[in-house]
């Protein structure tokens, strides 16, 4: 038990006595207990309360699961039916915005860790990236709504909503990528240069490859957030109902927050939905993840190679 | 003091060096022959490493260091503001103190540079990393496993395939920062044996907190304090007839 060692190590510096008297001794070992007690509860109530949720919405959810919820679009004011539509709405948001952000978030990052001098300027922009990770996300809905929506002119459709939810998870993987990039030893850098290869392709061939399982990890959260998220597509793409399916990024789409939102407050049978309520969530929780447990594996995949 | 007149490949003329406020080297004035080892020792922080690293402007990548005076490779100075520091790491190769391969394989490790330059056909790329390992003296141990990660070889392996690394970009000069202080006494005296090979092909200047090592090794040597260079002298002469006394301090152990 190396915890039990350190904590002892330490007392032994601060206390005169040196842990001499046998009182002292249970005081400290109670102290420990104490502390060890909080630090097991709190792990057991978060996992327990993520259990809890999850066993909840998976109960009332899965009754309502079939190929036809799957695979059919809503129909009698959307009490009946499937939910095709919105997951498949879901998916082109959450794809485009992964699409704009990724290149984006990991150019910004390489920028600001390889390339800029630091200093002010980049701990001003650091600030400002970390300030946009705190704004609400409605903001970012009304943003996108007028920028993409009404100032450029793109309406209500995939490419708005994609755009926005990019804007919206861009600083989790300016963030993830730059803690990534840090990562990757320096000497490998500088072992790159000193064969006289330049720093761009010491960038591409060396530093980005290592950082990617971290880039990854940044891109997984985006992922589960810019899919779950509603505020930001209500204004920018998403349908209360259509049952066409999107022929172009300029169409509207249905997306499965969205739905369940507009199930849950907007529609004319909010006791008759409930079950399909559940459903939409289930579903919606089983894609993240999903999304989540195959980049872990990519993860871990790409880690096993790695000794330093 | 030693001066190079025919054979020589670096002058160091008068160089100063900062880093931001701190002068880490104080006027060093120093030729160092060609095809020949020079051993740059002195305690830690003397600045012996600083003009390894002043030798392939390694020393670019810290923010606010200044160089004053000059460094002239092949007749031009390589701190000109026309001179490309990749082409100048290209032609003076390192190697570092902490084996410091690349996650990749054995082959990729040593194939990475040349790809990077141009070197794309399989053959020609096969024949360079043979030829590189066969001259870091790994080639025997290293011909059936090319494939597998170099982080899996020893310390001293992994060291010879920075070397192996370093000699497949075909360098003139190959700088050395304490390649044998992370290593066991066995693969110590291997890269020893290997650095008094590729005497013949490549000039080589080697930092070392090892006098022996030094003495055994090296042509030349040249002792710094402080960030001067107190002595520079050939290696014999240096460690039993030295002309300044703090030499003599330092190779005997009176101080450092």
């Amino acid at each position: 038990m190396s915890a039990i060692q350190v904590i002892s190590e330490e007392e032994v510096i601060r206390s005169p006595s040196h842990g001499k008297s046998i009182s002292n001794m249970k005081w400290r070992y109670f102290k420990q207990n104490l502390f060890l007690g909080v630090v097991r509860l709190s792990a057991l109530i978060i996992a327990v309360s993520l259990g809890g949720f999850l066993f909840y919405i998976f109960v009332n959810g899965v009754g309502v699961i079939s190929w036809d919820f799957l695979t059919l679009p809503p129909r009698d004011s959307m009490t009946k039916g499937g939910i095709m539509p919105a997951i498949l709405g879901t998916f082109y948001l959450t794809s485009g915005a992964i699409i704009i952000a990724l290149p984006l978030g990991v150019v910004s990052a390489v920028y600001l860790s390889e390339y800029a001098k630091q200093g002010p300027v980049v701990r001003i922009i650091r600030v400002g990236v970390n300030c946009l990770a705190g704004v609400p996300s409605i903001v970012f809905g009304l943003f996108g709504l007028g920028l993409f929506v009404v100032f450029l002119r793109f309406g209500s459709c995939i490419l708005s909503g994609a755009l926005t939810l990019g804007f919206l998870i861009l600083p989790t993987i300016i963030g993830a990528s730059e803690e990534a990039l840090k990562a990757v030893p320096q000497t490998f850098r500088e072992a790159s240069l000193a064969l006289g290869v330049a720093k761009w392709q010491t960038i591409f061939r060396i530093v980005l490859p290592n950082a990617l399982p971290g880039i990854l990890t940044g891109s997984i959260l985006g992922i589960g957030r810019a899919a779950g998220e509603t505020a930001p597509i209500m204004f920018t793409a998403a349908a209360f109902f259509t049952a066409k399916l999107p022929a172009s990024i300029f169409d509207e789409v249905m997306a499965l927050p969205y739905h369940v939102y507009v199930l849950a407050t907007a529609g004319t049978h909010i006791e008759q939905t409930r079950p399909i309520q559940y459903g939409t969530v289930l579903v919606l929780v089983a894609l993240v993840l999903g999304v989540d447990l195959i980049a872990i594996i990519i993860r871990s995949y790409m880690r096993r190679n790695r000794r330093w | 003091m030693v001066t190079i007149q025919n054979n020589c490949i670096i002058k160091v003329g008068n160089v100063d060096f900062y880093y931001g406020k701190f002068r880490a080297l104080t006027d060093i004035s120093m030729d160092f022959e060609k095809n020949r080892v020079t051993a740059l020792i002195g305690p830690s922080g003397c600045g012996k490493s600083t003009l390894l690293r002043l030798l392939n402007r390694m020393n670019d990548l810290i923010d606010g260091f200044r160089v004053e005076g000059e460094v002239v490779f092949e007749g031009k100075n390589i701190y000109d503001p026309d001179i490309d520091p990749v082409e100048i790491r290209r032609r003076i190769g390192m190697v570092f103190q902490k084996p410091n391969p690349f996650p990749k394989s054995i082959f990729n490790n040593i194939a990475y540079g040349p790809r990077l330059v141009g070197v794309r056909k399989k053959s020609d790329l096969e024949a360079l990393v043979e030829q590189s390992l066969r001259q870091a003296s790994l080639w025997d141990e290293a011909k059936d496993i090319l494939g597998r990660s170099a982080m899996m070889l020893s310390g001293g392996q992994q060291q010879r395939v920075c070397i192996a690394r370093a000699l497949a970009m075909k360098p003139d000069v190959l700088l050395m920062d304490e390649p044998t202080s992370a290593l066991d006494p066995i693969s110590t005296a291997k890269i020893e044996e290997l650095i008094e090979e590729l005497k013949k092909d490549y000039t080589i200047i080697i930092v070392t907190h090892n006098m022996q090592q030094a003495a055994r090794i090296s042509d030349y040597t040249g002792f710094f304090y402080l960030g001067k260079l107190i002595e520079y002298n050939p290696t014999e002469k240096l460690f039993t007839t030295p002309d300044v006394r703090q030499t003599e301090d330092y190779i005997t152990g009176r101080f450092g």
